[in-house]
């Protein structure tokens, strides 16, 4: 394992695939189903005391 | 007796302790064992002498080591405060020394644990336990188990302190305690793990609710942390001395690495969990967007294990280290303020909270204030700025400005609403002492952050300022002596919020006896105009 | 099962939840940590760089236990200012025995990387003891007591086995004759050759200014006069790696 290697899969395919893997996740939270579980699961802290 | 088998524990373990004060290899670990002893016998005692209480009902929260919890908050938080200014003086006033005990070297790790560890951390544990049980409608899990975290954090926290006093540090910041009080710290913290985790497996709500994330993460990633940060080996079972499993620029790389993410997970990912339950709680609507708080706890908990590095710009950490750090600690700005903003927004159609309620402004304040330090945070990580802001007070004012405005009023606000739901006040015994300690608090957190920035940037100058033919313009001395004026000022800063958390104990001792005062209303009540349509 | 309810799943279960949170925390310290051991130019190869001697050792448990890294950075960083106000910046080598490190985050007082042969042995004895006596500017806190507590050196054998189990090259004949190179450096009688030789450039004698005794200010000042002494400078070129 040398710094050139590492480095070079740094630059593309990590950074390629952390970018997706962050589109995904933020694609994940606000597809257009979630919205009604979301808001059930905002509701809980004041369903009771 | 119900407590018999736990008297025979203490009991057991109170030998242990009387045979390390005996026989430990070296005169520190004779001394730490003895305290050790005379706590244990003590704890046996006050347990002996307790009355027997009807068991509470089973299916009822149980909410006993919360209050104690709540409490043990208010109380370490003095002590670490009070242990703040009397540090702070000593740099104003070298002759506050007193040696070998009360050494300046000796009362800081005292200072940081009692605040991150004792005040900080019991804040944690007791939230975490009330959130645990409102947001899965369940009992806590393990019977006393809850109780062992409870006493067994406690102690820890009194043989890390008492540790310090005596000598016993292994020097790695905010995770100076020796072996054998890392090893204890490790059982306490899988106990808590297993009543956190146990709680939400016997939820009977079916979602999980995003403070307890917050919470989960903050457990498991520090077990992770200590563990891997206090791996060493001690040089003889019977002595406090050990030496870390990995050395020079390793060591400092896996330091770092403990202690950013200390300030990640300690300091910010649980108190987060702490504001997702009682920002909404307070202003009494849900959170601004629950799908916002699910993007910012994933990309806030990737993001900040990478951060470590900043801590060691242009040291000899190979540079590629340095600039992942620097890279990822940008970066962490984004999901700080996703937090921010959710935080504040959860109260848009409620601003006019802000002006009636000191608890949600106490709140308001706090989110602000990691708005700012969030901010700073990053621009400090930026090499540059580094270059000047390292080694100098720029940094333990940024610290600052996180932990008292952050951390400590995020803190008040929940025991706030706590206190009169656990000790069943009506309300609080007074609004107008939660809105002194408001002021005082902020203004406290002004002047130390203030007066830090100046002598932290004056700092890093005078070091690196050359005349017209080349040569460095100031002894090092001399810029010691520039900072007095701004020590003795930043003490004062540390006093005002020392005083805050002062009025605030009051407030909540007669809170607690139900006592109510008998005070004008904050805000003159109008009657409410018809909303114009 | 669709994508949808797969993310469902993960919001209901707590197992998940944990996992998948420890693996997210888990990446950024594998990166960062694990290369740090296997890369080959993690640290530099320097001459001179050796264990330290038994006294130095324990003299650096005193600078631990008193705190001394919480105002004293030891890591020349490769500023123009630094490297005249302190000496040459610090390489990764010349910790690589440090365990724990001492590089520090803040300077109260000034760095120490390089302490070493700054001042003599009185002059530590003096600051150490008065520290505004020979600086007036000074906040550091009086050590006094150090020059009146005789020095610990019970287990000295087992201090540096410790190490070398954890990897630092001590041999056979240091640990054998740690007692007594602890005894001889502070000694301004012994006889220092086999300590010189096992320990190259340890500074002996007397440091406290009581040959009597042993106490721990010696075992602190042979540790603060090592410091950054070790590497030969001379022959290595700073300047080529100014930032």
């Amino acid at each position: 394992m040398d710094y050139e290697s590492l480095r070079h899969a740094a630059d593309s395919w990590g950074l390629l695939y952390l970018v997706l893997l962050f589109l995904a996740a933020v694609g994940f939270a606000f597809r257009p189903g979630g919205r009604q579980a979301a808001d059930e699961a905002a509701n809980i802290p004041l369903k009771e005391d | 007796m119900k407590q018999t088998a736990q008297v025979v524990a203490i009991a057991v373990a109170a030998i242990i302790a009387l045979f390390g004060a005996a026989n430990g290899s070296d005169a520190l670990f004779r001394a730490h064992f003895g305290i050790l002893f005379i706590v244990l016998v003590l704890a046996a005692f006050l347990l002996l002498r307790r009355e027997e209480k009807p068991t509470d009902d089973p299916d009822a929260y149980m909410d006993g080591p919360i209050k104690y919890g709540t409490i043990a908050t208010l109380f370490w938080g003095v002590v670490g405060l009070l242990a703040g200014v009397a540090i702070a003086a000593q740099l104003a006033w070298p002759e506050l020394n007193l040696e070998p005990y009360f050494n300046f070297g000796r009362m800081r790790p005292l200072h940081t644990s009692a605040v991150i560890f004792a005040f900080g951390g019991n804040a944690l544990i007791c939230t975490s336990f009330y959130v645990v049980q409102r947001t899965t409608r369940a009992r806590l899990f393990g019977g006393d188990l809850a109780w062992f975290v409870f006493w067994g954090y406690q102690l820890f926290i009194i043989m890390a302190a008492t540790g310090y006093l005596l000598g016993s540090t292994q020097s790695k910041e905010y995770a100076e305690p020796e072996w054998y009080v890392d090893l204890w710290l490790t059982i306490v913290w899988v106990a808590y793990l297993l009543v956190f985790l146990g709680t939400i497996l016997k939820r009977k709500e079916p979602h999980i609710y995003v403070a307890n994330w917050f919470y989960l993460s903050f457990i498991v990633t520090v077990a992770m942390l200590h563990v891997v940060n206090n791996l060493a080996l001690p040089v003889s079972l019977s002595g406090t001395i050990s030496y870390s499993a990995f050395a020079g620029v390793q060591d400092a790389l896996t330091q770092w690495w403990y202690g950013h993410n200390a300030v990640g997970f300690f300091l910010t990912a649980g108190f987060l969990g702490m504001m997702y339950y009682f920002m909404p709680k307070q202003a009494e609507r849900p959170v601004y967007s629950y799908r916002l708080s699910i993007v910012h706890f994933w990309s806030l908990i990737f993001l900040y294990i990478w951060a470590g590095p900043h801590h060691l710009h242009y040291t000899a950490l190979p540079d590629w280290a340095q600039t992942l750090g620097m890279v990822f600690s940008v970066m962490l700005w984004m999901p700080s303020w996703g937090g921010m903003i959710n935080g504040l927004m959860t109260l848009s159609g409620a601003w006019d909270k802000i002006r009636t309620d000191p608890v949600i402004r106490l709140m308001v304040m706090a989110l602000a204030f990691y708005g700012m330090s969030t901010f700073e945070g990053p621009m400090m990580s930026i090499k540059s700025v580094n270059s000047l802001s390292h080694y100098t007070d720029w940094t333990i004012g940024h610290v600052h400005s996180g932990a008292l405005g952050w951390v400590g009023m995020i803190s008040f606000a929940a025991i706030y609403f706590l206190v009169p739901r656990l000790f069943g006040a009506k309300q609080l015994y007074s609004l107008r002492l939660v809105n002194w300690h408001f002021w005082l608090a902020t203004l406290g957190i002004v002047v130390y952050a203030a007066v830090m920035w100046v002598s932290g940037i004056q700092q890093g100058l005078m070091w690196r300022e050359y005349d017209p033919e080349g040569f460095l313009v100031y002894s090092f001395a001399e810029s010691v002596a520039a900072m007095h004026p701004y020590y003795v000022l930043r003490a004062l800063g540390g006093l005002l919020y020392l005083a805050g958390a002062l009025v605030m104990v009051f407030n909540i001792y007669m809170t607690i006896k139900g006592r109510i005062r008998d005070e004008a209303p904050l805000v003159t009540q109008h009657p409410t105009p018809a909303p114009a349509e | 099962m669709s994508i949808m309810s797969k993310h469902q799943k993960l919001e209901t279960n707590a197992t998940l939840l944990l996992i998948f949170s420890f693996l997210a925390v888990t990446v950024g310290g594998l990166v960062e940590i694990v290369p740090l051991f296997y890369m080959d130019n993690t640290i530099e190869k320097v001459e001179g760089v050796r264990p330290y001697s038994p006294l130095e050792l324990k003299g650096r448990r005193i600078y631990i236990r008193e705190g001394c890294y919480l105002c004293h950075s030891q890591m020349v960083r490769p500023f123009r200012d630094e490297v005249e106000r302190y000496g040459p910046y610090s390489l990764a080598a010349e910790s690589m025995y440090d365990r724990p490190f001492q590089w520090g985050s803040k300077r109260t007082g000034p760095d120490l990387a390089r302490v070493g042969d700054r001042y003599s042995n009185e002059w530590h004895v003096q600051h150490l003891i008065h520290p505004q006596s020979v600086v007036p500017e000074s906040v550091m806190p009086s050590y006094a007591f150090l020059a009146e507590t005789p020095l610990d050196t019970s287990l000295i054998e087992e201090h540096l086995e410790t190490n070398r189990l954890l990897g630092v090259p001590y041999d056979d004949a240091m640990i054998e004759s740690a007692a007594a190179d602890l005894a001889a450096q502070a000694d301004p009688e012994a006889d220092w050759d086999g300590l010189l030789a096992r320990y190259p450039k340890a500074k002996t004698g007397d440091f406290d200014g009581d040959p009597s005794r042993l106490t721990e200010l010696d075992a602190l000042i042979a540790y603060m006069q090592m410091l950054g002494t070790l590497v030969d400078f001379s022959t290595y070129d700073a300047e080529a790696h100014y930032r």
